[in-house]
């Protein structure tokens, strides 16, 4: 759900529901590393409604674009550590299966 | 690096920090006090005027992120994430904790019990008894739905005490102390003070469903069809690929559940049920899952001799080690900054200083191995995102 003026595409605010500090905080990070935000932040507006009001302004775009693709980036960041975690348990299990066959005589 | 007048210090190209800002960046410091420096610094635009794009590109992301395991084990894993923000950290370790569903006993349909624990004692130990079964295989299950073989599990428990269950049944010579004991296991069960422990491995699994009969039975009616019972399992689970190899038992056979005395019973059935920590805490996959940053400690001075053997047993998880510097001098040398618990013990003494740099341990429990625990962790902040 959105909240912005007509005329600003510029500035809004996204009131998620079902959400919290969660998905809020490192989208609020993603949405600082984009070089066209000028402001983002994140509210709960009370701890019981699993709500979060998450505002963003920008340089000019319009906001729910800045906000989509810092949502993409978020999900790239994960499939990445997601392979690189993969690979490295992998690479961890071959090393010690390696040691295992040495030890044993 | 000893304290220079900004005027001083040398010219750096455009496009970098100077050092010490790039420390400042990059590392939570860690004083006698409190620990400094402890925000990142996230706004993209916030080194502009020195020409320093501080904005996260996907490639460098990529480039610099690396992942190291430490240690692998079936119950636990602790790694390393080299170049993650803590948000994203955090994000995982939540999600860890709170949203990865597992299987745990939900409702207990308790038929008798005379032991000393009452009803709903009971039924919240039952549920928070690990249960080993892949979640993924499970539906998760409402209210208004009828419990079926595609989203519960149900467990059988029947025990009785008898005269004589905890005497000893292996043969042993009989030696007089053993003598001794078995009358006085005898005699400690003629006074009703014995206990037969009910340990979860007399948890039964049912692979056809419930075997208890729904109340508003009409036993004319339905001598030829099936009885209705409390679950209505179209077919058996013992006939699902998955589990006829491996039949669902509990991770830990030994916990005990209950105590019982002479002639207490305790006949119950145990549904189990998806579910995910949000709600329960039984419904959580881990028994807990923590990060914490990579200390990293820099002597600003050398330290030899006497401080140095001072300073090495001033530490009390041996961060410190000694080294020989030829001429019987001894110098101080970092040797395990990882098992640094930053406890601030070497900084009491003068002015050394500590860093600290970013890691992450998880610790899981139960049915699945931790690694794809997180694997499952990182799906599931994805789907959000797709929301």
């Amino acid at each position: 759900m959105e909240l912005g003026s007509v005329q600003d595409q510029s500035a809004s605010t996204f009131s998620l529901t079902d959400e919290d500090h969660t998905l809020a905080n490192s989208l609020r990070f993603t949405l600082n590393q984009d070089p066209r935000v000028t402001f983002c932040g994140y509210s709960i507006p009370h701890p019981s409604d699993a709500r979060v009001n998450i505002r963003v302004q920008t340089t000019g775009d319009p906001a729910s674009e800045v906000f989509k693709d810092s949502c993409q980036d978020l999900m790239l960041i994960c499939q990445h550590v997601r392979s690189t975690f993969d690979h490295a348990v992998t690479t961890f299990k071959n090393e010690k299966g390696v040691n295992a066959m040495d030890l044993k005589p | 690096m000893a304290k220079v007048p900004i005027w001083d210090l040398p010219d750096v190209p455009t496009g970098e920090l100077p050092p010490h800002i790039q420390l400042q960046r990059t590392r939570v410091f860690c004083k006698s006090d409190a620990p400094t420096n402890t925000e990142n610094i996230q706004y993209s635009g916030a080194y502009a005027s020195m020409g320093v794009d501080n904005s996260l590109r996907l490639d460098q992301f990529r480039s610099n992120f690396k992942v190291e395991v430490m240690r692998l084990n079936e119950d636990d894993m602790e790694f390393d994430m080299i170049g993650i923000d803590p948000s994203i950290a955090n994000a995982f370790r939540r999600i860890l904790i709170a949203e990865l569903p597992t299987m745990a006993i939900e409702k207990v349909l308790i038929a008798n019990n005379t032991s000393v624990i009452q009803d709903e004692v009971l039924a919240h130990r039952l549920g928070l008894i690990p249960i080993k079964v892949d979640p993924r295989l499970f539906d998760y299950m409402s209210e208004n739905d009828v419990p079926n073989e595609k989203n519960t599990i149900v467990f059988k428990l029947h025990v009785r005490c008898e005269r004589g269950d905890a005497r000893l049944t292996e043969k042993r010579r009989l030696t007089v102390v053993v003598l001794i004991f078995n009358w006085l296991t005898e005699w400690y069960f003629k006074m009703g003070m014995a206990c037969h422990a009910v340990t979860s491995d007399e948890l039964k699994w049912l692979p056809n469903g419930s075997e208890f009969l729904l109340a508003t039975e009409n036993s004319a009616s339905n001598s030829t069809s099936k009885p209705k019972t409390y679950t209505s399992f179209s077919c058996s689970q013992d006939s699902l690929p998955q589990f006829s190899k491996n039949p669902i038992t509990l991770k830990h056979p030994d916990i005990i559940i209950a105590k019982l005395g002479l002639g207490q019973e305790i006949e119950l059935e145990a549904h189990v049920v998806k579910g995910m920590g949000k709600t329960h805490a039984k419904w959580s996959p881990v028994a807990t899952a923590w990060y914490r940053m990579l200390p990293e400690a820099v002597l600003l001075q050398e330290i030899q001799d006497e401080k140095a053997t001072e300073l090495v047993q001033k530490c009390p998880t041996k961060v410190f080690d000694i080294e020989d510097v030829g001429k019987g001098k001894k110098r101080a040398t970092v040797g395990r900054p990882r098992d640094c618990t930053l406890c601030r013990e070497c900084i009491r003494g003068e002015g050394w200083e500590n860093y600290v740099a970013l890691r992450l341990t998880i610790e899981s429990t139960g049915a699945l191995p931790p690694e794809v625990l997180f694997t499952e962790a990182v799906k599931i902040l994805e789907d959000k995102c797709e929301r």
